[in-house]
């Protein structure tokens, strides 16, 4: 059934498609956020309650959302790294667990900044928060236990077992909000209902969201063929490659 | 798929289920104290099965809505109290300090205190929850009827 993935999990191969993908998403990613974030910050009506202070939604909930969804594509990468063993699976986590624990701390750091004039306080130990604090540590666990171990292999396997094992915590979050009362409020967008914001700020919102989403991709590409650098280094393709790019500098 | 990978698959993915219903059943049994707070109702009738009340002194969060015209301030201090309401019974929450800004009759609020008997609390906290709505205050005005009208007379910076 997937057979037409195999290639991939060859690094020469993987690494000339992330070059192709590299290039498109990079460039998007920024024209995307760039309209997102002016059109949100700059151009959508102030909220009826909150004022101007809503508008940090636009960086919070795209940050958030991806939080969550690079942990998800990280566990992924963990699961195939862990049953089939493929090489650059277990690259691609290390790739992406530094990306989440970014988008983890802009979205933590943003719903501080704007619970403080709001709920009025940077933090309270609700499910909601707490939760997003646990992904934080656990994008933090599988990057320092990747590099805790002498031996690469077993540093692999640990971050992938803690990886895998970390996804129960992304219902939590999603759900914490339900399951428990909290005082972070409930989710504004949801697949199966009409969103609860006027559409004059949802499209920015979107288009954040999209942003966030492409600027992930690229990273994901850009370190992942730092990585296959990396561990290929002694290989006959990478030198001629960086040969070829230092010929194309001078 | 080599017999070796499957029996990987079936280790992960056994690990996996496994630890997701320990998760699971921890976090039902520890259900009612990752609550951050009591509802009016819970306070006043108990949580839970077996109807657990909270005891006189007991440092506690309480949430709920605003009762509408129940705040009464203090003419000469920052004195406040109010009454808040889920769906049945009343608690009254003296407070004193500065509001946050949200704070308003029938918004949802969170308080931090201690219990002063069945039905009243001294809070020491005092934080604005809100919904996840967003709309632009034309609209607001349109779908719900609030209109937010600016003071007509505010007093220049410095004055006491």
């Amino acid at each position: 059934m997937f057979k037409w993935l195999d290639p991939y999990a060859k690094p020469q191969v993987l690494f000339a498609t992330l070059l192709w993908w590299q290039r498109w998403l990079m460039p998007l990613s920024i024209v995307v956020l760039l309209l997102g974030t002016v059109w949100g910050l700059g151009f959508t009506p102030a909220d009826y309650q909150q004022g101007d202070s809503y508008r940090i939604i636009h960086v919070h909930v795209p940050a958030a959302i991806w939080s969550m969804g690079v942990y998800a594509w990280m566990a992924i990468a963990a699961f195939i790294a862990l049953v089939w063993q493929v090489k650059t699976a277990q690259w691609a986590i290390g790739a992406m667990a530094p990306i989440g624990a970014v988008y983890t701390l802009i979205a933590l750091f943003t719903g501080a900044a704007w619970g403080k004039p709001m709920w009025g306080t940077w933090w309270v130990w609700d499910a909601r928060l707490t939760s997003e604090l646990i992904l934080l540590f656990l994008f933090l666990g599988v990057m320092a236990l990747q590099n805790a171990f002498a031996d690469r292999q077993t540093g692999d396997k640990a971050a992938s077992v803690l990886a895998v094992v970390g996804v129960v915590n992304l219902p939590i979050i999603h759900y914490s909000v339900e399951w428990w009362n909290t005082l972070h409020q409930g989710a504004t967008i949801t697949k199966f209902a009409k969103p609860s914001m006027d559409p004059s700020m949802l499209w920015p919102l979107l288009i954040c969201i999209l942003g966030f989403a492409l600027l992930f991709g690229a990273l994901t590409c850009l370190r992942l063929r730092t990585a296959i650098l990396q561990h290929e280094a002694h290989r006959p393709w990478v030198r001629q490659y960086v040969q070829e790019q230092q010929h194309a500098a001078v | 798929m080599n017999p070796r990978r499957k029996q990987r698959l079936l280790a992960v993915s056994g690990i996996l289920v496994l630890l997701s219903g320990g998760v699971g059943a921890m976090l039902y049994a520890l259900n009612e104290n990752v609550d951050l707070f009591y509802t009016p109702s819970q306070l006043i009738e108990g949580l839970g099965e077996d109807k657990k009340k909270p005891v006189v002194g007991q440092r506690l969060r309480i949430g709920g809505m605003v009762v509408k015209g129940s705040v009464r301030r203090d003419e000469h201090s920052l004195k406040v109290s109010f009454d808040l309401v889920d769906t049945g019974p009343i608690v009254t929450v003296h407070y004193d300090g500065i509001l946050p800004d949200l704070f308003r009759e029938g918004q949802g609020i969170v308080a931090q205190g201690t219990l002063l008997d069945a039905s009243t609390i001294q809070a020491t906290e005092v934080l604005a929850k809100h919904d996840e709505n967003y709309m632009p205050p034309e609209v607001a005005e349109a779908v719900k009827g609030i209109k937010h009208v600016a003071p007509k007379h505010t007093y220049p910076a410095g004055t006491p």
